[in-house]
């Protein structure tokens, strides 16, 4: 029983959470601000897994999740609100239960195969030339859907809300939410899962010395493919989410800006630890939100705390290092599943 | 004959992304740092420019009593830009990068300080200043020179092109036939012996940063000049697609930080030519992103071996 007290504190947090948005105890804005949150978790853990355990250096996270936003968002729309383009809903709302995990999935796989805009290349370039095409392929996507009028280009797509409003039609709890947190459950799971496996290793051996990896029989190209695009699939997956939580996406919400806070999140909490970048990720949207008194300044100020951060803690707040290495005794209350 | 005025026009703009360019190309030449603060630099130039240019002309808000003509004032600028931009650079060496370097930190956190750094220049910028934008005055008296055929050309884009290149050979210049330079190739090759050699290190790395930071200033006031609206986030979207041009280029490399500039110059005028203007960015990057993928170190980047 000892074993599971985390995995049950996690579900028990989860239900808590729902009961209290149900009964209004949490307003909307709390509400908002808690599924950002989980937004920026899946962000910040599925960009480490490329930025820190594979040691390269992406900065166009912003476009995978603007792939994901806009494909999952375009598969509710046409499945369950009407549209000038895509025409009457296909289906009725109260197959948004199905259809909602359905398209986010849509979403994530879309991101995903866009993330091989980045993998293929990357056999080949490494460190900073990498870099550049991250950077290219989020200005690409930025600015194909910058040009597709047919979806709204630079004024954005709405319709989302529509699916809420379907679930929310047969059973009134906060569907939203629950996804989100359920959606940042299963990333974090999946992420944990992989970089603990055989493959995650294989990923952290490119880091360390690449040749050497391949000596030692890693097939660094395949890692590669599968560690670009399991992070840009789930940053498609907190697209998705971002978008229906919105119910209304632009192009430039995801632009190089985007893709900058995500990395702030990464180096915030630490290279190559999980927990580190999801506490990162709580600490940044609290952090947002906190300071947003400070107007205009507030941009001036974060910059500087991570400057700071980076003179006198350079390694983030968790270096490397996982949560339940800091306090050992945490082993106790989980097994590893 | 349209197409010598879109050439010319390939060649203003290709100008502008090859003067900053060549300050990332020379930081990263030496440091192996991409200082992602250069393009809020090239900002931070402009706006320099456009304080000093009101304050000689006596138009604004510090009234020197100095009511200056265009042309002199001109004069001044150029040089005090110059100087002051170069400034900003070495303080954000100085104070941000140094330390770190001294600390030995990996150049990632070095790479993450500067784009921070980039951040609050341009958040600070907006704070301070106001989201209002400015007019740069004129500085120069416009010529139109028509060169037959409906292809005409001004004094200012002339001037521009002129300057880019003349920087160009200059950098060329100092790079490979002085002796800071020759220090400057040593310590991209080996930081570590270079000192133990007699070359002080710090020095020639202020050296590279004052290099780069005024060119970033003179591309600052020349495109203040033909674009004369200034605000806080012009920096950004030049400064990343002028690092692309570097990198196309083969960053590290000066004749790359130029051909790379002009290459993507022509690609988006040339694009703007036959497209509608908003697919520029889309025809550009991907252009871009096809010569990385077939050329991974750019044009004239040398592939880096690793050794075992």
């Amino acid at each position: 029983m000892q074993k599971h007290t985390v995995t049950i504190g996690v579900f028990a947090l989860i239900a808590l959470i729902a009961v209290l948005a149900q009964f209004n105890v949490l307003d909307a804005y709390y509400v908002s601000v808690l599924m950002f949150m989980g937004v920026n978790i899946i962000l910040a853990t599925s960009l480490n897994l490329v930025n820190g355990y594979m040691g390269e250096f992406s900065c166009g996270h912003g476009g995978f999740m603007c792939v994901g936003a806009y494909v999952s968002s375009l598969c509710t729309v046409l499945m369950f609100s009407k549209n000038a383009i895509l025409g009457a809903p296909l289906l009725p709302p109260s197959m948004t239960f199905i259809g909602f995990p359905l398209a986010l999935l849509v979403g994530s796989f879309a991101a995903a195969i866009a993330g091989l805009v980045v993998a293929i290349p990357s056999f080949k370039t490494r460190g900073d030339y990498l870099a550049i095409i991250t950077l290219a392929a989020n200005y690409i996507v930025i600015s194909a859907i910058n040009n597709m009028e047919i979806i709204g280009g630079p004024r954005g797509f709405m319709g989302m809300s529509a699916t809420e409003v379907g679930m929310k039609s047969v059973l009134d709890i906060p569907w939203v939410l629950i996804f989100t947190m359920l959606g940042t459950l299963g990333s974090v799971w999946l992420l944990r899962r992989f970089v603990s496996s055989t493959l995650g290793k294989g990923v952290s051996a490119i880091s360390q010395d690449e040749i050497a990896a391949e000596i030692m029989s890693v097939d660094t190209n395949r890692m590669k493919l599968i560690a670009f695009m399991l992070s840009s699939g789930l940053a498609g997956l907190a697209g998705g989410l971002y978008a229906h939580i919105l119910g209304y996406v632009n192009p430039q919400s995801f632009d190089i800006m985007r893709s900058t806070e995500i990395m702030v999140m990464v180096y915030l909490g630490g290279m190559g630890s999980l927990s580190g970048a999801a506490l990162a990720a709580v600490l940044f949207t609290v952090l947002m939100e906190a300071l947003r008194f400070l107007d205009v300044w507030k941009w001036v100020v974060i910059p500087l705390l991570l400057i700071l951060l980076m003179q006198f803690r350079p390694e983030g707040l968790m270096g490397n290092k996982e949560l339940a290495d800091l306090f050992p005794k945490l082993r106790k209350f989980y097994s590893f599943k | 004959m349209e197409i010598f005025q879109h050439i010319l026009n390939a060649l203003q703009f290709g100008s502008f992304y090859a003067l900053i360019a060549l300050g990332y190309t020379l930081v990263y030449g030496v440091l192996r740092l991409i200082n992602f603060a250069h393009g809020d630099i090239f900002m931070v130039g402009a706006y320099i420019a456009y304080f000093v240019a009101v304050t000689l002309l006596g138009i604004g808000g510090l009234h020197l009593g100095m009511d200056m003509h265009p042309a002199l004032a001109l004069a001044i600028t150029v040089p005090a830009t110059m100087i002051l931009t170069a400034l900003v650079g070495v303080a954000l060496e100085r104070t941000m990068y140094r330390p770190l370097r001294r600390k030995g930190a990996n150049r990632l956190y070095v790479v993450i300080t500067a784009l921070m750094a980039g951040l609050m220049l341009e958040n600070g910028n907006l704070a301070l200043l106001g989201a209002s934008r400015k007019r740069f005055p004129d500085l120069l008296e416009k010529v139109v020179w028509d060169l037959g055929g409906g292809v005409s050309v001004t004094n200012l884009k002339v001037i521009v092109i002129v300057a880019a290149i003349a920087v160009f050979l200059l950098l060329q210049f100092i790079v490979t036939r002085t002796k800071i330079g020759m220090a400057m190739r040593g310590i991209s090759y080996d930081k570590f012996a270079i000192p133990l050699m007699g070359i002080p290190l710090d020095t020639i790395i202020v050296f590279t940063f004052i290099l780069g930071s005024s060119m970033a200033g003179l591309a600052g006031i020349l495109f203040a000049m033909s674009y004369p609206i200034l605000e806080p986030y012009m920096g950004a979207l030049i400064g990343w697609k002028a690092f692309i041009a570097a990198v196309v280029g083969g960053i590290g490399d000066i004749r790359g930080a130029i051909v790379g500039g002009f290459l993507l110059g022509f690609i988006e005028i040339g694009v703007v030519a036959v497209f509608p203007s908003t697919l520029r960015d889309l025809f550009a990057f991907s252009v871009l992103l096809i010569i990385l993928w077939l050329r991974p170190t750019g044009i004239f980047g040398v592939a880096q071996t690793t050794k075992i």
